[in-house]
């Protein structure tokens, strides 16, 4: 690798880290908008135009803050936590491609920051390190309440790697690869997307990766009534800052994830005719990147909807009950995840890759009947 | 027996399939907020925009003049009595020749102070005075003080202006309840 690529290697790597720093940082403000008109509010809208300077004034506050360490906590693993959880959040985000590639002289530099033929495994190595942020900051904080979150969210997140590993399998059969950008290379027509020829996988993936980044209805490890605030009780100031900022960065790396594996990452429709359209006009090189930047452009946009939906259903479902949750994990969504990879291990042999949608079918038919077999709900006439 | 007719009948049954899947309902919650997403506001953007509050609101305290320009007030210490939180003090003066044009009666209020930390706008002094002398205006309220000083205020703050003259009718074409210009915030 000579040294211009790895120029542009590093000046990516660093765009990357930016960019997921600033959306995780506007995600915060996004959150109290998008919260605030999800309930007939107008969300936060004094500092700046429109609020938009809140997330700023919100860090100064965080940094301002007594930073509290309790006597009796274990003092370097408190400092750990945080700092573990932050540091594999923004870990996560370097196999995911966010481009094709671009062009300049002779190179061709793909717009990632490492292409590794083991990216997923990477993600979820990395993302199944990320429980030992909050497992530590919980253990070491020395309290009842922080320790019980912790193991809540150490025992969901585990039950739900499982589930969300397991969807991932069929992804990788139809592929033949764990790299990434294989993945997203795959589905370059439309109707090829994993989200049509995977739809239970889908399902059973975007359900794991809401119970991965602790979001709600899976925000178990915090809850204000029965932990008195979860994992991060006894954490102020910036190693607060650092819990809450890292939920948002898993949230902006899952959305990523998520579009990158199942609608087609930077791919679009009629993308071949709008990058032959251009590489005739533009020439080449400008062509190419131009088309390179409006796949970017529009994988964000996927990314952005993706974020508005983490919200959109927070602030719609209420959280589960803990042995809700459990249930959910391991009697349903490991069963059908393997059910998934059965049927579509099937498809595959007679090269028919919409054959998990037999299981989606089935599935439909059954609760239809079910809801027209249940005893109607009797209307009670009120006794006064 | 029942309070309300809102009560509903608890059940325990079993769910369906249907029902286990939560999809269903998942979907269904999820077309409720999105509706919300895009419903307008009620939200009143409070200091730059402010309800007219209505005839009965007690704001700011005026001390009426007449039609001519003299003071009503007698300093006849009744509002003072019926003040329940101690609000109000003054000194009372006689009125000499040649004040005629200042004072309506040969009594008048030298030294009137309201102190607004105390002040709890029940309206009781305005129902005290025999004079309709004082008055809780319904069109401005009490601006925010940051100064200690600022707190009491005398009868430079209190006696009414003649170029301002404070009338209480409903007017319904006042649509918000203003406070001095230069209490409102820039817009932002």
């Amino acid at each position: 690798m000579d040294l211009t690529i790895l120029l542009v290697k590093g000046i990516i790597i660093l765009v990357i880290f930016g960019v997921t720093l600033l959306i995780a940082t506007y995600s915060t403000y996004a959150e109290r908008k998008v919260a605030g008109f999800l309930q007939d509010r107008l969300g936060p809208n004094r500092a700046g135009p429109w609020g938009l300077l809140q997330p700023i004034a919100d860090a100064g506050k965080m940094f301002f803050k007594e930073d509290f360490i309790p006597s009796q906590a274990n003092k370097w693993l408190f400092i750990l936590g945080p700092s573990l959880a932050m540091l594999t959040a923004l870990m996560s985000s370097a196999v995911i491609p966010f481009g094709d590639s671009i062009k300049f002289g002779d190179y061709t530099v793909p717009l990632q920051a490492i292409e590794i033929n083991i990216g997923v495994l990477y993600i979820f190595g990395v993302v199944s390190l990320g429980v030992y942020g909050i497992m530590v900051g919980g253990w070491a904080s020395n309290n009842k309440f922080s320790l019980l979150g912790a193991i809540r969210a150490a025992s969901q997140n585990i039950s739900y790697e499982i589930a969300l590993g397991l969807s991932m399998i069929a992804i990788l059969m139809m592929t033949g690869s764990l790299s990434v950008r294989a993945i997203v290379d795959q589905q370059a027509t439309f109707f090829e997307w994993n989200i049509f020829t995977q739809p239970l996988g889908f399902i059973i993936f975007l359900t794991c990766a809401f119970a991965e980044c602790n979001r709600t209805p899976f925000d178990l490890p915090e809850c204000e009534t029965e932990l008195v605030g979860g994992y991060h009780t006894e954490y102020s100031s910036m190693k607060l800052g650092l819990y809450l900022f890292s939920e948002y960065t898993n949230m902006f790396v899952s959305s990523a994830f998520i579009s990158a594996l199942y609608f087609g990452g930077f791919h679009y429709p009629f993308m071949n005719e709008v990058s032959n359209a251009l590489t005739n006009s533009l020439g080449a090189v400008a062509g190419h990147n131009v088309a390179t930047a409006i796949g970017t452009v529009l994988f964000f946009g996927k990314i952005f909807f993706f974020i508005f939906f983490f919200m959109w259903v927070r602030w719609t479902i209420p959280r589960f009950r803990y042995d809700q949750l459990m249930n959910l994990g391991w009697k349903m969504l490991i069963p059908l995840s393997i059910l998934n990879i059965i049927v579509t291990g099937g498809g595959l042999l007679f090269n028919f890759p919409y054959a998990s949608w037999l299981i989606v079918l089935v599935m439909v038919v059954l609760a239809v009947m079910s809801t027209a077999r249940a005893p109607k709900r009797q209307m009670v006439p009120q006794q006064s | 027996m029942s309070l309300t007719n809102r009560s509903k009948q608890v059940s325990n049954k079993e769910m369906t399939l249907a029902e286990k899947m939560y999809l269903p309902a998942v979907a269904q919650g999820l077309a409720i907020t999105i509706k919300h997403f895009f419903k307008k506001k009620p939200t009143i953007q409070y200091p730059e925009v402010k309800r007219y509050l209505g005839p009965v609101y007690r704001g700011h305290h005026v001390l009426k003049r007449d039609e001519q320009g003299r003071e009503r007030c007698t300093a006849c210490g009744l509002c003072a009595v019926a003040c329940p939180a101690e609000a109000i003090s003054m000194v009372a003066a006689e009125r000499k020749k040649g004040e005629e044009t200042l004072y309506r009666e040969e009594k008048y209020a030298a030294v009137y102070e309201i102190n607004m930390l105390r002040c709890i706008f029940c309206g009781l002094c305005e129902e005290a005075c025999p004079k309709q002398a004082v008055y809780l205006r319904h069109d401005r309220m009490v601006p925010v003080f940051v100064e200690r000083d600022e707190v009491i205020y005398g009868k430079d703050r209190l006696v009414e202006k003649m170029d301002d003259r404070y009338v209480r009718i409903a007017n319904s074409e006042v649509k918000a309840t203003p406070t001095e210009p230069s209490l409102t915030r820039a817009a932002t």
